[in-house]
């Protein structure tokens, strides 16, 4: 019974949370082309650009070299161990 | 198969990401927030790179936990650790675009907080196995496995809930053609970072395996 109480005080709860929630703005379900000629820019968006850009591809080349880096490592210390050992695979 | 799609993959993701630059500085500009919107053209497919990777990190960690195979344990530390590359450049390239878009680098909204915790739930599954301890491969498995659950939570965060964040119709209009000349420039980026994303984790998985065949040697020489 308890439970019960308690599940329909949540949903009691939790439904005006829900039925409250303001309509979206407009850029939110979807993008509208700008009209040609039309000044968009207040603040300059090229560094943020760029910078998101630059990160995403540094961060990608840098995961790329620590693989590289770790695969020969563990590649180097097999042939060693294959050398010391040669019986032992 | 996967070894001999490898340098085809690595060709086509080369490609991808020489191309997609300049389709995107060719694409429209947006009417609310200008330049600063083409962020998206590598924002969005950097979260659906990571997607893939919780994907196979998730099914790889159920596999792991119930059948104890060693191969989708590799696929699950590949998952999770290319999860955790693209969430990053997620979480780098989304304030970017914020401080132009809404005037602050950070919002603790719904979709931004419950995407930052997803990424600490990856990042603590990487480090429960490399700090955990013996067995601790199976904690870190039950720790993608949770991480993969909460993946559709943060995707319709932005649905359910108000929040500042671009609502999840945003690419099936765009794909529809809401914003023409910007359908083939987004598709060519998604697919490269997801292709991007299947190279990293097939490099990690080979490590991974190679990795383990280092431990069986170390264990076979010390018993002989």
């Amino acid at each position: 019974m308890k439970t019960i109480i308690a599940f329909v005080c949540s949903l009691l709860l939790a439904g005006p949370a829900v039925a409250f929630q303001p309509p979206p703005s407009a850029a939110q379900s979807e993008y509208v082309p700008a009209t040609p000629g039309a000044s968009t820019e207040q603040m300059p968006a090229a560094p943020l650009l760029i910078t998101a850009y630059a990160f995403v591809w540094i961060a990608a080349m840098a995961y790329l070299w620590t693989i590289a880096r770790r695969l020969n490592k563990v590649e180097d210390d097999i042939r060693a161990l294959e050398r010391k050992a040669p019986h032992s695979r | 198969m996967m070894k001999k799609a490898l340098a085809p993959l690595t060709v086509i993701v080369a490609v991808l990401f020489v191309c997609a630059p300049y389709l995107i500085a060719q694409a429209p500009l947006e009417s609310t927030m200008g330049l600063v919107q083409k962020i998206f053209y590598f924002h969005v497919p950097s979260w659906m790179a990571m997607y893939t990777a919780i994907t196979v990190c998730a099914i790889a960690s159920a596999m792991f936990l119930f059948t104890n195979n060693r191969s989708a344990d590799a696929y699950a530390v590949a998952g999770a650790e290319v999860a955790v590359l693209f969430g990053l450049m997620g979480l780098v390239s989304g304030p970017l675009w914020g401080r132009k878009a809404w005037g602050v680098w950070w919002q603790w909204d719904v979709r931004l907080t419950t995407a930052l915790l997803m990424e600490l739930i990856f990042i603590a599954c990487l480090l429960v196995r490399k700090y955990g301890g013996p067995g601790s491969e199976k904690l870190a498995a039950a720790t993608g496995l949770f991480g993969g659950a909460t993946a559709p939570f943060v995707y319709k965060s932005v649905d359910i809930w108000r929040t500042v964040h671009p609502k999840t119709s945003v690419v099936p209009e765009l794909l529809k053609g809401s914003m023409p000349g910007s359908g083939l420039p987004f598709a060519l980026s998604a697919i490269g970072f997801v292709l991007l994303s299947i190279l990293l984790m097939q490099l990690r998985v080979r490590l991974a395996k190679e990795q383990a065949q280092l431990d069986d040697l170390y264990l076979a020489y010390e018993e002989s």
